[in-house]
Formats: structure tokens, sequence, C-alpha cells
């Protein structure tokens, strides 16, 4: 079943790369260190609360969450087989790597789906 | 004369050379194929915090102010601009490497992988731009 | 100038030894001279029980594949004066089982090629008297460098992926099932995709990149497959999502 999915987890690494490439680096340096250092302002709770209301927010979201779990999934998993010669563990990596990027799209869904 | 014949075949000992676990530190460009390999790692990780972020946000505003406490942790600050370091690695090997999957032509001719290197960086400090102008217009 | 180089030399004799070794050789230094040369002094001068594989000595036969210091060269290409004072270090094709010295078996590679169809495939052929098969030059552009192979195999020995899952179809196979999937006069894509998504196919490729780099005919094999793989990708979703489309 995993090999006639092949084609679908390599196109959610390309578009998981894709997003990530483009918008990871300025989120991370608002979100992970200019906010924390002081140099940019945090906008208030309740008008950050209110710009994710958006429904195009809400999806903006998703995506960025989603894809890039994904991307980095496929990747983790071809780095350990390459990496570490672990090709017999296929199972468990498989299970492990995809898995934990379901559990967070259905997180980021549930969440997203649940805001009034 | 026998009216049987008996061949055997004889297989010569063809030697394969054992791949060592650490072959991608014998070569350059493989060590720098891995390192961009596990650039999935930071990417991954900020995905879970961005998840964890909508997370505090729809919890509520005390959540939140926790969330933001403890993105000024030191630790944390020291982990983000590590993190940044594998986040540009990808995004910069990203830009380099898209166009060789896309062979786009325009009025017959093959655009150059260049022009389309350019355009990647073009798109993406103008949408670095337009995410920041978002946050900071709140 | 000096007079000598050394060239250390793989060796692998099965009838009398079970691992390779190393064996030293002084060859002239001369400044025209390619490692091929100087592997041929040493066959005719020093020790005729050399064994390697070559032939058009002008770099299109693809023949003469060894490692060259660790990197997958060509020997008829690369020129003494370029690793000069030495020593170099000659030793057989990486990731392929050594029959003896420098000579390795490319049967896998010949099976993987034969899996991939590579020739036109048509549904009907068309008759001579229907005349040639007309092909723009934009259309030759699409998939000419790709057809520029010359079965040297040097991107195998780049390609960590072939190191570690040997059944791996490679960048040459790969390449060449591409070259005809471009090909306007071409009608087997389908079989083609069928033949080279499965297993061991194109999607175990994790675009390392290394073929392209050492391929001495710009074949662009990394290239290749990345778009194949976008193909592949596509095609699936849409016969996914639209199955009632045509095929």
């Amino acid at each position: 079943m995993l090999k006639t999915l092949t084609p679908l987890l390599w196109f959610l690494f390309s578009a998981g790369g894709t997003v990530a490439a483009l918008l990871f680096p300025v989120h991370l340096f608002v979100t992970g260190i200019a906010v924390p250092m002081g140099w940019l302002e945090a906008p208030s709770y309740t008008s950050l609360l209110d710009l994710v209301r958006h429904p195009l927010a809400r999806l903006y979201l998703f995506v960025i969450i989603s894809l890039p779990l994904f991307h980095a999934a496929h990747r983790f998993r071809y780095t350990l087989y390459d990496g570490l010669k672990v090709k017999h563990l296929t199972a468990l990596i498989v299970t492990a790597c995809y898995g934990t990027a379901l559990v967070g799209t259905v997180a980021a869904a549930y969440l997203l789906l649940s805001l009034p | 004369m026998s009216d049987r014949v008996h061949y055997t075949l004889y297989h010569p000992k063809w030697y394969r050379k054992p791949v060592s676990v650490w072959w991608w530190l014998e070569r350059w460009p493989y060590t720098k194929f891995v390192l961009r390999e596990l650039t999935c790692v930071p990417v991954g990780f900020f995905a879970l915090v961005l998840l964890w972020q909508t997370w505090a946000l729809l919890e509520g505003e005390v959540a939140y102010q926790r969330f933001l406490t403890r993105m000024e942790s030191p630790a944390f600050i020291a982990l983000n601009v590590f993190f940044l370091g594998g986040i540009l690695f990808h995004a910069l090997t990203w830009f380099h490497l898209a166009p060789k999957a896309m062979a786009v032509r325009i009025a017959g001719r093959r655009v150059p992988d260049g022009l389309i290197v350019f355009s990647n960086y073009v798109g993406w400090i103008a949408i670095s731009a337009i995410v920041v102008w978002i946050w900071m217009s709140r | 100038m000096a007079e000598t180089i050394t060239l250390t030399i793989g060796r692998y004799r099965p009838e009398q030894e079970a691992e390779p070794t190393l064996q030293e050789y002084e060859v002239p230094y001369r400044k025209d001279w390619c490692i091929l040369d100087a592997l041929n002094y040493v066959k005719d001068e020093v020790d005729g029980s050399l064994s390697f594989r070559w032939s058009c000595r002008m770099g299109v036969c693809g023949s003469c594949g060894m490692m060259v210091n660790g990197q997958p060269t060509l020997t008829c290409a690369a020129f003494l004066s370029s690793y000069a004072p030495g020593p170099i270090k000659v030793e057989p094709l990486q990731y392929f089982p050594i029959i003896r010295d420098l000579v390795v078996d490319i049967t896998e590679f010949m099976d993987k090629l034969k899996k991939v169809k590579p020739w036109l495939v048509r549904g009907e052929e068309k008759p001579l008297s229907e005349g040639e098969y007309l092909q723009t030059p934009e259309e030759l552009d699409s998939y000419k460098h790709h057809s520029m192979c010359i079965n040297c195999l040097l991107c195998y020995a780049a390609c960590p992926v072939i190191g570690l899952e040997p059944g791996f179809t490679g960048p040459a196979a790969i390449a060449l099932a591409q070259r005809y999937n471009l090909d306007s006069r071409d009608e087997g894509s389908a079989e083609r995709l069928a033949a080279v998504s499965g297993d061991e196919g194109m999607w175990q490729c994790t675009f390392v990149g290394e073929c392209t780099e050492v391929c001495p005919k710009g074949v662009d094999p990394a290239g290749a497959i990345q778009q194949y793989k976008l193909t592949g990708a596509t095609h699936w979703l849409k016969s996914v999502l639209l199955p009632w489309g045509s095929k």
C-alpha cells in the first residue's frame, strides 16, 4: 500500500519543502528571534486572535504546519535509510515518520476548525 | 566416448566491496548532501512550534503568554538561531535545486537555470516582506 | 619536471587472494599522457598481468571508467599532469562487483537498462511510404542531452543509493528512459512509467546530484530523474483525482 502512495508522499515532500523554504525563514526569525529579543513588537493577543479567525489565515496556518511536517517525515525517513542503513526497520520508520506528520496534521485541522 | 556430456559452471569469485555506514564522510559532496537532508529536523521542529503557537493562541491569553515567555528563554533563542541557520540552508539549496525538476520552456526556448533561481529568490523576499507587513500591521 | 610518477593501482586476482590489494608502479611522466596511457605502459613494459578495459581512448566508448583518487573518471580523459606530482590511485569503478584488477561486472546494469525499454515504442509503425518522422529543433532540444549517454557508468559509481541499494535502477537507465519519454516520436511513456515507478525505481533517488557532476557527456541524469518524478507524481494525482479522464 505504501508503494502506491509513493508518488503522493513525494508530492507532499516537494510542496512542504517549497512552503518551508519560502515561509519558514521569516516566521522563525520573527517568532523565534526578533520578538523574543524585543526587536519587533508582538501584536496584542486579541488582534492576533482576530487575524487567525479569518478563513484564509486558518488555511494558511494549516498549510504551513501540515506540508512541512510531511516534508520532514519523508526526508528523515530516507536520511535514516541512507545515513544509518536501517532499511530493514522500514515498517517502524515509516509508521513513526508519517505517523507523526499525520497526527500533527489532524491536530492542526482540529484546532483551526474548532475556532469559533 | 561417454554419451553424457557434463558441464560445470565455474563462477569466478567476484568481490563486492562492503559499503561503510560512514560513506557520507568520505567525500565532501556526500557530507554536504547529508547536511542538506538533515535540515528536515529544524523544519519538522519548527512546524511543531507553529502547531504549539496555534494551540496556545486558541487556548487563551494565559497559554499564549506562556508560549511567548518560553520563546524568550536563552535556550530557545540559541536553538532558534541554530535552527534558522539550518532552515536557511534548506531554503538556499531548495531554490538552487528546484529548477532542475522543471524543464521550463517559454516560446520553445529553455529558460536558463540561473533565471529560475533568481526568480525564486525574488519570490522569497517578496513573500517574507508580506508576512512581516501583515504581522506589523496588527 | 619529474621523470616519473607513481601509480597506485588496485589489483585483485581471485585465484590467489580473497580481497583486493594495491600495487605501486613507476611510470614515465609525459606531459601528453593520460592515465590510460600510463596503464597501457604498465601492461606493455612492466606487468603484463594487469587487466583493465579500454577501447576508443577518446571519451566516446565508455569502457575505461575507473576511480582515480576516489573520483569516478574516464581514464582516457584524465591527464597525468592534472594529478602531478602524484601518487595517483587508480581503482576499479565503485559499487560494482570486481572481476579482476580494474575490471568490474556490469551485468546488473545491462538488465536494468533492458527493463526501461530504451528504444522508440510506438503503437503502430509508420509505413515507409509515408516518409520520415518529422521533428522540430525544439523537440530535439528537449531530449538531446539525455541521448548523449555512453553507458560509462561513472554515474553509478558516484551514486550512494547504488552503493546502499544495489537493486536501484540507477541514473543512466532512468535518464535513458526519460530520453525516450521526451522524444516526440515515442508513445511508450506509460509502459516505462510502470517499470520505473516500481520498488527499485526512481522514487529511491534522493537527489544527491553527484551523477550529474561526474557525467563526462553532460547527460544530467539527476535533472532527468527529478523531472520524471514530477511527471510520475502528476500522472498519479490525475489518475486518482480524475479517474474518468483519458490516459
